[in-house]
């Protein structure tokens, strides 16, 4: 069994599953709960300035998109942060970190934008032994119209700016968790960089309506008749969130920059995915919202095997092992040369391939009255939307022509010298040497 | 008191009025909304699909699932009925193990296809329950159509003509529209006065007159309907029924399989329906697997079917079978009934083992006998009463086409007329294109 304990800021977990700062984390008989189902650290819910706890709605907090069977695909959420005073929290945290030493206890915080409100909190929390802060610069709703959560996540300036103060008012690790409410993620993290963050940790959860209601013309969840944008999380957000860690991740003003990846991770696969592209490790809420607590095992059961199966013995193996593959369209070969190839034997004749490309692609499958579908090389562009459609898995495949093989689309001779847009004639600022 | 299975005769009241509710219900239990969206999400939605193709009546069944996917069973039943008007029954009977679902591409794939039948019935029962038929008639043209039967054929075929706008009259036979499906099919598959409640729910199209105890070659002619009317349909079924040519035929306790049915399905009670102890069924069809099954499911001790060939030459499909295994009724194959023996009434069958030499049944000479004091003949049913003038092939009246009979003006379908499967839908599908036949030709 592969060894998971990660080292992440030089804080260490027996594996790299963490809980994401959110419902999980929010109180001492949740984490107890979650240690004791083999989660390697949480973040604890964020909490706020002492006074007054925020309050939340007392209607329903979550919205939904289902796959097949009503599997949860997505989730959306109006909660603020923590409803509980923060003294309360602070105790737990202490007595939770005490008697779990090897596991990771990071203090998730949003106070609003003044030096004095982070210089009050901040020893606060360093008191409870805790291992780190994380930085809610995330939540897209209800905190950002106070100026907090996403509306500082937002402004690059803050983002440095109070990054500055925890690191002056705080001696352990900083993390930043960025929203990926912005155009370009590279600003934020940057910005946290130059502030002397840790780390970076992301996505938190991205504005969305899951749903209107059509009776009485309500976003979904709704409260009395009228609903607010939540933040939307789970299996869906996946590919966004991997694709922000991953432009951090080459990004050369923040290459080394440690990354906690978050955002739809549901399974071992998930997790291994993130962490190949720069992850040091993930958080994960909404797969345990789900499932429970115990989704964790089949997490870190799942990683080791494949670790085992890869011939790594740590997680730093394969970390940022995708990063150097991640590059810019403008670079990718264009002498790479596909067809798609159906096998006939697993193929079970529902025609999606062929409506798919007949209907909306280049008419490169033909269909015979016995229901043989074929590739008509001439005309496939090697697209891949007929092996996307079909329900079977593998039944349609893409076969790269070997170098010196005439393309019957193109009439030409395949060639295997890498050659991209840069290179290409019909590129007006090819560089391609005469 | 129950008298139970083993008091010797036929008897009823041999089971509980509360075993025998619960022994007669659904065969398949309707689906709850949840059920219909998780089987609906298996389907892929496929291109010319092969479903839509082995559906006799073609209805377009990726469409209708799709939109029970996306919460409309309403319009799912539109788009069944379009095709088929009876398409709630067909839902509950039709052996979609040999037609719609044995052509979805997820049976080849895992042999586990889309629940296509299951779907149907969920959307029909839908817009049946609202009391609501989706169709209007056309401006009423003036020409009169006689149907005679008033079987699925009979129905599908007067719905279109109706829909068009002609004013059709149904002539029957019997005491109540439906044919088979009120006076055949398993009682188990059609539970709650279905058959019933479908026939009111279609004439709600209006512009049809049924007429009942209304018999062709009785109370009316052809030559008199084809004066009266502008066109003619002949739907009615196969009344009668193949003799088995073995001796002490005529012995009591030997009966008709479709006369004890149609029986059960118009007893009000079925605590007074009397079955025998010891129930033997010769024939290999559905017609067999029924009373069979209903004999078990009545509280019959055993109940054996006899069929004089293979299983797999077995016109019953493989599900049908099982379900007759499952419910306690044995299964011979290559066996032939030579005699009933008893004094006057049966107590036991004598079956002679066959053997099939180059493609002919012959008898072994060696042979068994069985316990009967009941005898189910379900060896086929045949033509009775076909109007003469009318050619015939097969046994069956000769139609081209979209049932064109050889005499000009008259149409026929369904089980009466040549082509295709004696299936319900089959019978809807034919009744169906002989009316936009004879529509044409009216309009011509
Ligand atoms: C026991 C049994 C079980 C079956 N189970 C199934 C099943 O599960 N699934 C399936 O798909 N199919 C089943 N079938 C077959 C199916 O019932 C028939 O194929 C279908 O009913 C044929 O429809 P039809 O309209 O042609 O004839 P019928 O349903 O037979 O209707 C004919 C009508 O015409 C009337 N009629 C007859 N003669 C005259 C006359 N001279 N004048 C006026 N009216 C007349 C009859 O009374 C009857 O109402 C079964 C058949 C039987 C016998
Ligand atoms: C109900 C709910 C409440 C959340 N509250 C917080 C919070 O207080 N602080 C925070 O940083 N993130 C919060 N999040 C965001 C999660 O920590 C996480 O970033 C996001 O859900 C994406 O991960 P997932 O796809 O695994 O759920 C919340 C998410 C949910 C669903
Ligand atoms: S890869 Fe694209 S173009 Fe080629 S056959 Fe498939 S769908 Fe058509």
């Amino acid at each position: 069994m592969a060894d998971l304990t990660t080292n992440f800021l030089g804080i260490s977990s027996p594996n790299p599953f963490w809980l994401a700062s959110a419902p999980p984390t929010d109180k001492e008989y949740n984490v107890r709960r979650a240690f004791e189902a083999g989660w390697g650290g949480v973040v604890w819910k964020t909490l706020g300035s002492e006074g007054p706890p925020v309050v939340n709605v007392n209607g329903p907090r979550y919205g939904a998109i289902y796959g097949a069977d009503r599997r949860l695909l997505g989730l959306n959420n109006i909660e603020l942060i923590t409803d509980r005073p923060l003294q309360t929290n602070l105790d737990e945290i202490a007595r939770v970190k005490a008697d779990y030493p090897d596991r990771a206890v990071i203090v998730s915080i949003m106070v609003p934008c003044e030096e004095a409100e982070w210089k009050a909190i901040l020893p606060r929390v360093e008191e409870t032994g805790a291992d780190g802060i994380e930085l809610n610069f995330g939540c897209p709703h209800g905190m950002s119209e106070r100026g907090m959560g996403s509306a500082v996540g937002q402004v690059p300036e803050y983002i440095e700016m109070v990054t500055r103060w925890c690191k002056e008012y705080y001696s352990k690790p900083v993390i930043v968790k960025l929203t990926p409410n912005i155009t370009d993620i590279r600003y934020p993290a940057r910005a946290a960089h130059k502030g002397g963050a840790d780390a970076v940790s992301l996505i938190n959860t991205i504005s969305s309506i899951t749903s209107v209601n059509l009776d009485n013309f309500s976003p979904e969840p709704s409260i009395d008749g009228k609903g607010s944008h939540g933040g939307y999380c789970g299996p869906a957000v996946k590919p966004i969130a991997m694709n922000m860690v991953a432009e951090i991740a080459r990004d050369p003003e923040t290459a080394g920059l440690p990354i906690s990846g978050i955002g739809g991770v549901t399974t071992w696969r998930d997790a291994a995915e993130f962490m190949s592209l720069g992850a040091g490790n993930v958080q994960v809420c909404t797969a345990a919202m789900t499932y429970g607590f115990r989704v964790v095992q089949e997490m870190i059961a799942g990683l080791s095997r494949w670790m085992d199966e890869k011939g790594y013995s740590s997680t730093d193996q394969f970390i940022g092992k995708a990063v150097p593959n991640v590059t810019d369209w403008q670079y990718l070969n264009l002498n790479y040369v596909t067809k798609a190839r159906i096998d006939q034997d697993a193929c079970i004749k529902c025609g999606r391939c062929f409506a798919a490309c007949e209907d909306t692609s280049h008419q490169a499958i033909s269909m015979s009255p016995d229901r043989v579908f074929e590739v008509i090389d001439a005309e496939c562009v090697a697209c891949n939307l007929c092996v996307d459609v079909c329900p079977v898995e593998n039944c349609i495949t893409m076969e790269r022509l070997s170098a010196g093989t005439v393309d019957p689309r193109t009439g030409k001779t395949v060639s295997d010298d890498y050659a991209n847009w840069t290179m290409h004639p019909n590129n007006p600022m090819s560089t391609a040497a005469e | 008191m129950a008298q139970g299975s083993m008091a010797p005769g036929i008897h009823p009241g041999r089971l509980s009025s509360d075993q025998l509710a619960e022994n007669f219900e659904d065969l398949h239990a309707p689906f709850a909304p949840h059920e219909a969206a998780v089987a609906a999400d298996r389907c892929y939605f496929c291109y010319d699909a092969p479903c839509v193709t082995a559906c006799p009546t073609a209805i377009d069944i990726p469409l209708f699932i799709r939109q029970i996917q996306t919460g409309q069973p309403e319009n799912a039943a539109k788009t069944i009925f379009d095709q088929n008007i009876l398409g709630g029954m067909c839902a509950r009977v039709c052996p979609t193990e040999t037609l719609c679902e044995e052509a979805c591409v997820r049976e080849t794939a895992e042999g586990k296809p889309v629940e296509i039948g299951r779907l149907q019935r969920f959307a029909t029962d839908t817009m049946m329950a609202q009391g609501v038929h989706p169709f209007e008639r056309a401006a009423r043209t003036g020409k009169r159509v006689a149907v005679v039967g008033a079987g699925p054929a009979g129905l599908a075929c007067a719905h279109r003509l109706a829909m068009k706008g002609h004013d059709v009259v149904i002539h029957e036979a019997r005491e109540n529209p439906g044919g088979l499906n009120e006076y055949g099919i398993a009682a188990y598959k059609t539970v709650g006065g279905f058959a019933e409640a479908e026939v009111d729910w279609l004439l709600k199209i209006g512009g049809i007159t049924v007429e009942t105890g209304k018999a062709l070659g009785r109370d009316l002619s052809l030559e008199g309907l084809k004066a009266d009317f502008d066109a003619v349909f002949l739907s009615i079924g196969l009344g009668g029924v193949n003799a088995l040519r073995a001796d002490g035929e005529d012995k009591s306790g030997v009966a008709n399989a479709v006369d004890f049915i149609a029986e059960l399905r118009q007893a009000d009670d079925l605590t007074k329906l009397p079955v025998g102890r010891n129930v033997v069924v010769i024939g290999g069809g559905m017609t067999a697997v029924d009373a069979a099954v209903q004999s078990k499911l009545l509280g019959a001790e055993n109940v054996t079917i006899a069929y004089r060939r293979g299983r797999e030459a077995m016109s019953a499909s493989r599900y049908e079978q099982d379900l007759a295994a499952s419910k306690g009724v044995k299964l011979m194959f290559n066996v032939q009934p030579v005699a009933v023996h008893g004094n006057g009434a049966a107590v036991e069958v004598e079956l002679e083992y066959t053997t099939t030499e180059g493609g002919k049944l012959t008898g072994t000479g060696e042979t068994l006998r069985i316990a009967a004091d009941q005898v189910f003949k379900a060896i086929g049913q045949t033509l009775e009463g076909a109007p003469s003038g009318l050619t015939l092939d097969g046994g069956k009246i000769a139609v081209t086409g979209a049932g064109r009979t050889s005499v000009d003006g008259v149409w026929a379908g369904g089980d009466c007329a040549t082509g295709g499967d004696d299936l319900t839908v089959t019978a809807v599908a034919e009744g169906r294109d002989a009316a936009e036949d004879i529509h044409a030709g009216l309009m011509a």
